[in-house]
């Protein structure tokens, strides 16, 4: 690791956290005129025990659902100082945090149009509190409040589309990401921040712990995802989904099963029999959901 | 001298942030404290005041744009009632847990169930544990004076704690009174800069808002504690600097015709002048009543209510608050208050203008009464009482 890393070793992430590592390539291209607004959730707890702290660019944490709103204040109070010149505000949040309880602050935050770049960190439930269910938590996941059993496959619903209702805000610019496509991401980060008014990043941040998968396969999950089409890797300037932009076209997509069975939130999808109804819903809703991105990228020729 | 102006309690705070310079307002409408973000607009797109005002879409967010301005060294003002304080009531503990400086007109007001826009205490009392300093305005001048002192007292670096100001709802923030409005020159002299200790700067990159484990979370709170005991100090010595500047007088608790008083009144808000006229008709009847105002609650004025204590045979207080299963608070913080003297008064609670039932001269007789009745029996009968009630069905 370079010793100009904003995000430094020390912090008290999980081995194999998926965030963590997104968040250095995060600041690795915001640099260190980056002010950043963090809510509760695992990255600040495992970040800033006191009197310790990973941050080497100035930081904050109020609460939980209100990072947009907090990066509002500074956004404005920097102005009114003379000191935003130069200055790059980030908000930080989990998709608990961004998704559900501090999805009013952001749409909030979007609609007055604040220069600043939001950055999710998409681990796909409530981690720090344990692994519960959340609005991005995925069809079929177990959670220790959506627990597989005898008559449960896991969480009903499916996962809010999150990047496409922020980018229906009409928003400079709008993209997703994983730690898996280094490059794609870091250049997304870079448009964001370059982009004149709010800008929103959805990142892939897989979770041993709480998808429980061996620590090692972090990076393999968020190619995987990729991979079988499950994550879409896309970016949008405006709100006209139809303009939207993949920057990844799997060569041929994997079969879901290979990504939804090195994880054991899915391992009742497998055992003890095979749940095919279930795996082929899954699957045939991403054929659709790529079926319509063709049809969008023929139409863009 | 400043300039007389006949304004509501409302515009009174609003000219307060704007000749303290304020530098951001986050704000969020709530009756009957919306005229200060108007105003404020109107100060704005007229050239009158060069600041950030901040329309977020709750009072949660409003609260939190407050901590995030103040973090990066702006001076903030805000204004809310009622729902809206209890809302922002989560970000109110953070913004004192870090140490900022924002201060808040509550034009105080009744909390739903059933909805009620009118006026008592409970939206602040409510607050009292939030950490906040906190001041009640008897008139509109009060509350202009409170506001620009509050931003002098919280920024002391011995404090660094935010206030609030509160303000009855409709009796004060919509009714005009004249105001002296000092002049911006004399403001700037009373009330200078900010100068932020910490700030979220690039050049010197901090954390703020960290985890704190048990090791170390109970010294944060006893600094908080200890920044609120200095704020005694503090608040003393800045009313006495306001005093010399425009000649206004204030004091934590301010005493009327307690000398020789067998029962006094205690009260907060606009009722005390009421009190006063009932004070001064009784007194002509020969009863031996006075009255006492207290205009800061938090840090709670120990010494003058037991100096004040040690006045009176019944210390009867008018609390504009109920805590359900207890009585009312400001009655519960002078018993405790009180716990260790030696002499004390009988103590009396009488439960007043809750959700902006009027009160009268003749509930302040009734008050008089049941005390001089406590004196006459050697005994408190009954500790709380509720003032003109209506039937219950
Ligand atoms: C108002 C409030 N409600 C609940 C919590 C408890 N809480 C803290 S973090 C958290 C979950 C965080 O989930 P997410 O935003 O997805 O972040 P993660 O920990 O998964 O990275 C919850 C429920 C809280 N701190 N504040
Ligand atoms: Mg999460």
């Amino acid at each position: 690791m370079a010793s100009d890393e904003l995000f430094t070793s020390g912090h008290r992430g999980c081995a194999g956290c998926g965030m963590a590592a997104a968040v250095r390539m995060v600041l690795q291209e915001a640099g260190p005129n980056t002010i950043v607004a963090n809510a509760t959730g695992c990255l600040e707890v495992m970040t800033t025990a006191y009197p310790e702290t990973a941050w080497k660019i100035p930081w904050i944490h109020a609460a939980f659902e209100n990072a947009a709103a907090v990066a509002s204040g500074i956004d404005v109070a920097l102005k009114k100082l003379g000191k935003r010149e130069g200055i790059n505000i980030l908000a930080f949040g989990g998709d608990g945090g961004t998704y559900d309880i501090g999805f009013q602050a952001l749409s909030g935050m979007l609609e007055r149009g604040h220069n600043i770049t939001y950055v999710v960190f998409d681990n796909e439930a409530y981690m720090n509190t344990g692994i519960q269910r959340c609005s991005s938590t995925p069809f079929a996941a177990s959670t220790t409040t959506s627990p597989a059993g005898k008559f449960s496959i896991g969480k009903k619903e499916k996962k809010k589309p999150i990047a496409s209702i922020v980018a229906a805000h009409d928003i400079a610019y709008t993209a997703t990401a994983t730690i898996a496509n280094y490059r794609d991401l870091k250049k997304k980060v870079r448009k964001a921040l370059d982009a004149e008014g709010p800008s929103f990043i959805q990142i892939f941040s897989p979770c041993p712990t709480g998808w429980r998968y061996p620590s090692e396969l972090t990076v393999e999950l968020s190619r995987m995802a990729v991979e079988t089409g499950i994550f879409v890797l896309w970016e949008l300037e405006g709100s006209d989904m139809n303009k939207i932009k993949v920057t990844y076209w799997p060569k041929e997509r994997k079969p879901v099963e290979e990504y939804l069975k090195m994880q054991r939130r899915f391992a009742h999808l497998f055992k003890p029999e095979k749940k095919t109804d279930i795996l082929n819903k899954i699957q045939e809703e991403v054929d659709e959901k790529w079926k319509h991105l063709e049809e969008l990228n023929e139409m863009a020729r | 001298m400043g300039v007389k102006q006949v304004v509501k309690g409302n515009f009174a705070t609003a000219v307060a942030a704007k000749l303290a310079r304020v530098d951001v307002v986050p704000a969020y409408p709530i009756t009957p404290s919306t005229l200060f973000p108007e105003q404020i607009s109107t100060y704005i797109a007229n050239g009158e005041m060069d600041a950030e005002l901040l329309l977020t879409e709750s009072e949660h967010s409003a609260m939190s744009a407050a901590i995030g301005a103040s973090a990066s060294g702006a001076r903030v003002a805000t204004a809310t009632a009622s729902q809206g304080l209890k809302l922002m009531s989560e970000m109110l503990f953070i913004a004192s847990g870090m140490r900022l400086p924002i201060v808040t007109a509550v034009g105080n007001r009744a909390l739903s169930a059933p909805i009620n826009i009118w006026c008592d205490h409970q939206d602040t009392i409510a607050e009292r544990d939030s950490g906040w300093l906190q001041f009640y305005a008897e008139n509109n001048q009060n509350a202009l004076d409170l506001m620009l002192m509050a931003f002098k007292i919280s920024e002391d670096r011995r404090v660094l704690l935010p206030s609030m100001v509160g303000l009855d709802a409709f009796v004060l923030t919509h009714t005009m009174e004249g105001v002296d409005v000092p002049l911006q020159e004399e403001v700037d002299e009373f009330l200078p800069p900010y100068k932020p200790v910490y700030t979220l700067d690039v050049k010197n990159p901090m954390t703020f808002g960290s985890f704190g484990t048990p090791a170390h979370y109970m010294e944060f709170k006893y600094q908080q504690w200890e920044a609120m005991e200095n704020a005694q100090k503090v608040i003393d010595e800045v009313f006495s600097e306001f005093y010399e500047k425009f000649g206004r007088k204030y004091e934590k608790v301010s005493e009327y015709r307690t000398d020789d008083a067998d029962i006094i009144i205690l009260t907060m808000g606009s009722m005390s002048g009421t009190a006063r006229a009932a004070v001064d008709s009784m007194r002509e009847k020969g009863i031996k009543v006075g009255a006492a105002k207290l205009t800061v609650f938090r840090p709670f004025p120990f010494r003058e209510i037991k100096d004040l204590s040690r006045k009176a045979k019944v210390l009867a207080v008018a609390d504009r608050n109920i805590s359900f299963g207890f009585g009312g608070a400001v009655f519960a913080e002078i018993a405790g208050a009180l716990i260790n003297e030696k002499e004390k008064p009988m103590l009396i609670d009488f439960i007043i203008g809750l959700g902006g039932r009027d009160i009268t001269q003749e509930d302040f007789y009734k008050i008089a009464e049941i005390s001089k009745d406590a004196i006459d029996k050697g005994k408190v009968e009954k500790m709380v009482h509720w003032i003109n009630l209506r039937e219950v069905q």
